[in-house]
């Protein structure tokens, strides 16, 4: 248990997917003007994150890793398909996006139209990628584990979105010199919040 | 290919043709004014080495991604197209990967994930549906060339100063301690090779750039 509460606190905090690895920086920059569309997007990429790291999880420790097809034939111990894993990884992660959507469309219809464009979108963002690769590298001990990782992960980028949506909505009162306007403020703001997020860095776990 | 504009009397660099490999140098820079493909840009340019071999498989993988999907472009159907993007882009990317892990074994190690990470790099999808499904493979190619070299050139930039200033060496060749700025009193600023630096690095370049080009400059 206190295992998982690790990699929880871990995930949000000191590997936060956009201050410490800048994963989905696209979508985080273009999609938080206001906090209300951040936290919709915020929400769907925890949960594609929180589903889809178990699957990748699964396919990684069955399918792909040297000697993981040996619960089929003890003959494949031998056998390496880890160079597959991009390819998988990112099919899996459309197939969930496509079957998220069609299953919040169908009994979750206020939900799918807060989310709108979002979630197809999510198919394509960095850090759904990245939380499985991260995973892949990692080599986490248990599903359970995994899916830990990828909830926290989710939660981190969250959190950082829905942050950076609010400074923005006070910054319009600001005076920004003009070439900064927009992307650059928003830039060095990132990277001001990114400094403030080092301080966990120092937290054993 | 016969129906699409009117390509047959274009010479292959022709105004237009030089304005696409051209324009995402400045006018339109992938990095500072589109807005894509920021995730990996500021992960792996501590060092130049990374940078410069990232920036070159960024490169190979928007080409030949523009040029195949150019090439398939009236036989996608455009509700699947993501998907057949993705595999496409997939499939490139393994093979950068297999091809950095046989030659650079060092520097691939260094990119880690990110290599991976070229799949969804916004740059390479953005490119595919926003020029590539709509024009010539020619032009898919030239089109590809510009963003690519365009967002290699950034994160050269970017790399360059953080190497520079953070470490003292450029390629890991000590350029500070050569000139003896060390005996002067001259100390390395280790901020530089901490995450954020990058995102401010890169604000100061879109700072300088949108200063030059005024009709950059976001309205309010």
């Amino acid at each position: 248990m206190q295992d998982l509460l690790n990699i929880f606190v871990k995930s949000i905090f000191i590997d936060n997917m956009i201050f410490a690895y800048f994963l989905g920086m696209c979508s985080y920059l273009a999609v938080s003007k206001t906090v209300k569309t951040a936290v919709g997007l915020g929400l769907a990429v925890t949960f594609v994150l929180t589903i889809t790291l178990p699957v990748n999880y699964l396919l990684e420790t069955k399918v792909l890793k040297q000697g993981a097809l040996t619960w089929l034939d003890p003959s494949f111990a031998d056998l390496d398909l880890s160079f597959l894993s991009f390819i998988m990884f990112i099919a899996v992660i459309a197939a969930m996006v496509q079957l998220v959507e069609m299953v919040v469309e169908k009994f979750a219809p206020a939900l799918y139209s807060a989310l709108g464009i979002f979630l197809p979108l999510i198919a394509v963002n960095c850090s759904i990628l990245g939380g499985s690769l991260f995973m892949q590298e990692r080599a986490y001990e248990n599903i359970g584990q995994a899916t830990v990782f990828g909830f926290g992960s989710g939660i981190g980028w969250l959190l950082a979105i829905v942050a950076i949506a609010a400074i923005r909505e006070r910054l319009k009162y600001s005076h920004v010199p003009a070439p900064l306007r927009g992307l650059g403020i928003t830039f060095i703001i990132t990277g001001l919040m990114g400094m403030a997020f080092m301080s966990f860095m120092g937290i054993k776990l | 290919m016969s129906t699409e504009q009117k390509p047959a009397k274009e010479g292959l660099f022709s105004k237009k043709n030089r304005s696409l490999l051209i324009d995402p140098m400045n006018a339109n820079n992938p990095i500072t004014v589109q807005v894509l493909g920021i995730c990996s840009a500021l992960a792996i340019t501590v060092k130049l080495k990374p940078a410069i071999v990232m920036g070159l498989s960024v490169l190979v993988v928007t080409t030949m991604a523009n040029l195949i999907t150019s090439l398939m472009r009236n036989m996608i159907p455009n509700r699947i197209r993501i998907i057949v993007q993705l595999v496409v882009v997939a499939a490139l990317v393994i093979l950068v990967d297999q091809v950095l892990k046989a030659f650079v074994y060092d520097v691939s190690k260094q990119l880690s994930v990110f290599v991976g990470l070229i799949i969804t790099n916004c740059i390479i999808m953005g490119r595919i549906e926003a020029f590539s499904l709509g024009n010539t493979p020619w032009k898919s190619v030239l089109d590809g060339l510009g963003n690519g070299a365009a967002y290699g050139g950034i994160l050269i930039i970017v790399a360059f100063f953080r190497e520079l200033l953070g470490n003292g060496t450029l390629l890991d060749y000590p350029v500070v301690d050569m000139l003896g700025l060390y005996d002067l009193g001259y100390k390395n600023n280790g901020m530089m090779l901490l995450p954020p630096m990058a995102l401010i690095v890169v604000a100061l370049i879109i700072w300088v750039q949108r200063a030059k080009t005024p009709s950059l400059i976001e309205k309010d």
